[in-house]
């Protein structure tokens, strides 16, 4: 069954079938080059401005800013979480990203 | 391709909404389909009503906008009556306790923690009475701004307070405007204080004179595209055109039909009516409006008095508020109040209304600094006012750092928040009081807090701004805030520069300490307004000034309030919430 993807209240959150399951304003950590040079890099996301499903991977587009260095940017397709027979698990945004997910397959 | 929320809106939207709501309300919270929940969510925000954030489901924030923030005689109390009945959450707050109302920088009231259930005998209670939750949030004319104490004041020179109600009266419930882009925040100022803050409006109405056909009219210059939110802050644009009072809800017509017109329908980003005017400019802007949405020849603009604005401007003469003992016109006075982040109990808000009922008219009036205002004092009830026990707390002669003070709802409620905001913003307010003196003839001070960059509580207009964030210290993750300096209003409008970024948040009233021993160390002599110590320096020099420390002042909220479900339960974590509730209160378990 197809689930349904939003932001929802001006980028707070992303919405899973009507639940609000991601929310803007934590801080994820990445691994070295995906964002900026900090190892790891601690990211605050500041609001989602999209979002898609690549597989079954869920991947927001977002803005962000290392707590360590300061830069601030756009990241495209942050994966935030994964489907799992049809039921969405949240990543944890403590959890070691190490890559963002290939331009492939992605849903606007 | 339009978004999903312009797609709920063109299925059902407006005042269609409000039999739902009864619906809901009378099948209960279960009633309202899992896969739908988005959809009415968003379409509730029209009726004022904000889902909470996640760990309070079920509970909805509501917002009351009375236009130019006047509460007649009995609104007031009526308010405080249902935030006793209804306004209760399942946990207290430290400082505020259990039922309370909120002031806001928009001069409506919020009440927290109701329930769908208790909506209905709520709109009734406040249709009873005159007042209404229509369009305070959702995509339309939001609650109207304006000079609070318009009518009452001797700096006035056109009637705000019939214009705002004008407005109000034509824009609220009227189909041809309910449905627009984006919010749509508009402001009336009629004195020559500018207390109406149109430069951060949407549309702005500014008291101006205008020479037409051998006579002086006065009536107003419009102003388009002001707004705070998102890093993108903007002044409106002078689009110079004139309104007689009689043209000006025509006017205020037409550029809200080129916004619903034009707005981009497809980017909830880009759909502020400030992103189409840096699109199209102020001329496009008036030779659109006077081509294909006004049947009238507008006026070009008239003479403003911007050069006399004082309100919240950091550095000119006149008042910067309305709080204080002031004369009306006809010899009476008005009663500005002190409210502390804009936070009444329900307790002392009684006695708030009972006090403006024994010794004003009983109307209150909300400011956008979040303070109140009685009018219509006698000359002989004002010392009787002023002995009034209640009037402690609120007072009309707080001290400067209590007075300055103003901070948005954060994570208390909003989901946008990165910090906790006001409960942090008290006690800046009272450890500053305590342990800092202000340099000589500083009696001015504004210090304004907001969780995130929507800024509510419009920070980037202060003396100091304070906006939140996160950083890390000593290897763990802790509540930051970016401080930025020497914002204001005014003839010649200014936002705050950003000068320190991610400063922990227990480090805050030091450094703020410290800039005004440099400031005091540092400027040109004692006339010299903080703004204007500011606007001389750059960057850098300002950042060497601000030297964020510890000091004894004490944090409780480091630690992550975000991921709680109340940063003040005894049991915060997600899992221990309590929603969502039934109307008694009792746990609706999950499915799974
Ligand atoms: C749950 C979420 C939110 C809460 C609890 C909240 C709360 C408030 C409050 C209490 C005010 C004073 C408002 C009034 O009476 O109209 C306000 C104003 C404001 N809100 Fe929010 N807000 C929320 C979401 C947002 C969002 C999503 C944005 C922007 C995208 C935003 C931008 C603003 C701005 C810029 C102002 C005031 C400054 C001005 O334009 O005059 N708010 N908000
Ligand atoms: S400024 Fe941000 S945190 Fe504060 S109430 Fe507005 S949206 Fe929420
Ligand atoms: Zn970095």
């Amino acid at each position: 069954m197809a689930i349904a993807l939003r932001t929802l209240d001006d980028g707070a959150w992303i919405s899973v079938d009507d639940s609000r399951r991601v929310s803007v304003s934590d801080v994820w950590t990445l691994s070295r080059g995906v964002f900026c040079e900090c190892e790891p890099a601690y990211v605050l996301l500041e609001g989602f401005f999209g979002t898609g499903v690549e597989g079954s991977v869920v991947v927001a587009d977002t803005v962000g800013q290392c707590l360590e260095c300061g830069t601030r940017d756009s990241i495209d397709r942050l994966p935030v979480g994964r489907i799992v027979d049809g039921e969405f698990k949240a990543y944890s945004p403590e959890a070691v990203q190490s890559t963002l997910e290939s331009d492939a397959g992605r849903q606007a | 391709m339009p978004s999903d929320v312009e797609q709920w809106k063109d299925e059902l939207y407006g005042t269609d909404i409000r039999a739902e709501i009864e619906r809901f309300a009378e099948e209960g919270w279960d009633a309202i389909p899992d896969d739908e929940h988005d959809a009415w969510f968003e379409r509730f925000k029209w009726y004022g009503l904000y889902h909470q954030r996640a760990g309070q489901e079920s509970y909805f924030m509501m917002r009351i906008g009375p236009p130019g923030g006047v509460l007649e005689p009995g609104q007031f109390r009526e308010i405080v009556e249902i935030a006793d009945d209804f306004s209760r959450g399942p946990a207290e707050n430290p400082v505020f306790g259990n039922g309370w109302i909120d002031v806001t920088t928009r001069q409506a009231i919020q009440l927290h923690w109701i329930r769908l259930e208790d909506v209905p005998e709520i709109f009734d209670r406040l249709e009873s009475v005159g007042l209404s939750t229509v369009q305070a949030c959702g995509d339309s004319w939001r609650n109207i701004v304006g000079c609070p104490v318009a009518g009452k004041d001797k700096h006035e020179h056109v009637d705000a307070d019939a214009l705002a109600t004008d407005l109000h009266d034509t824009f609220k419930r009227n189909e041809a405007h309910s449905n627009l882009p984006r919010k749509w925040k508009v402001s009336v100022t009629g004195c020559d204080e500018g207390c109406g803050q149109g430069d951060i409006n949407d549309l702005a109405f500014e008291p101006a004179e205008k020479e037409i056909d051998g006579e002086t009219v006065t009536g107003y210059n419009i102003r388009v595209g002001g707004g705070l939110s998102r890093n993108e802050p903007r002044f409106a644009r002078d689009i110079d055109v004139f309104a007689t009072p009689e043209q000006a809800v025509d006017v205020a017509g037409g550029i809200s039909a080129l916004f619903r017109d034009n707005g981009d329908r497809e980017n909830r980003y880009n759909a502020r009516i400030k992103f189409l005017m840096d699109e199209w400019g102020p001329e496009k802007f008036r030779e659109t409006l006077q081509e294909e949405f006004v049947d009238f020849e507008l006026h070009t603009a008239g003479e403003d008095l911007r050069e006399s604005y004082s309100y919240n401007a950091g550095e000119a003469d006149g008042k910067h508020d309305h709080v204080g003992v002031h004369g009306q016109p006809d010899g009476n006075y008005y009663v500005g109040l002190n409210v502390l982040v804009g936070r009444i109990g329900v307790d002392e808000a009684y006695d708030l209304a009972d006090a403006a009922d024994e010794y004003g008219s009983g109307e209150v009036r909300l400011t956008q600094r979040q303070n109140i205002v009685f009018t219509d004092v006698p000359e002989e009830n004002v010392d009787n006012l002023r002995s009034e026990d209640v009037l402690e707390h609120y007072s009309p002669d707080p001290h400067p750092f209590q007075r300055g003070s103003i901070a948005c709802t954060g994570t208390e409620f909003c989901s946008l928040s990165i910090v906790e905001t006001k409960n942090r913003q008290v006690r800046y307010a009272r450890w500053l009081v305590d342990n800092v003196e202000l340099p000589d003839g500083v009696e001015n001070f504004h210090v304004h807090l907001s969780g995130c960059t929507a800024s509510c509580a419009q920070p980037q207009i202060a003396d100091v701004s304070l906006r939140g964030m996160k950083t890390r210290k000593d290897g763990e993750p802790v509540e930051a805030l970016d401080i930025g300096l020497g914002g204001g209003l005014g003839e010649d409008p200014q936002f705050a520069a950003w000068i320190a970024e991610r400063v922990p948040a227990d480090e805050v009233p030091g450094a703020i300490a410290n800039l005004l021993e440099n400031f005091e160390e540092a400027r040109d002599s004692e006339t010299q307004s903080f703004r204007e110590f500011v606007a001389e320096r750059d960057d850098e020099e300002l950042a060497d000034l601000i030297e964020p420390e510890e000091t004894d002042y004490d944090d409780p909220f480091m630690h992550n309030t975000k991921r709680t479900w109340y940063p003040y339960a005894e049991e915060d974590d997600l899992d221990e919430s309590p929603a969502p509730a039934r109307s008694d209160g009792t746990p609706i378990p999950s499915d799974d």
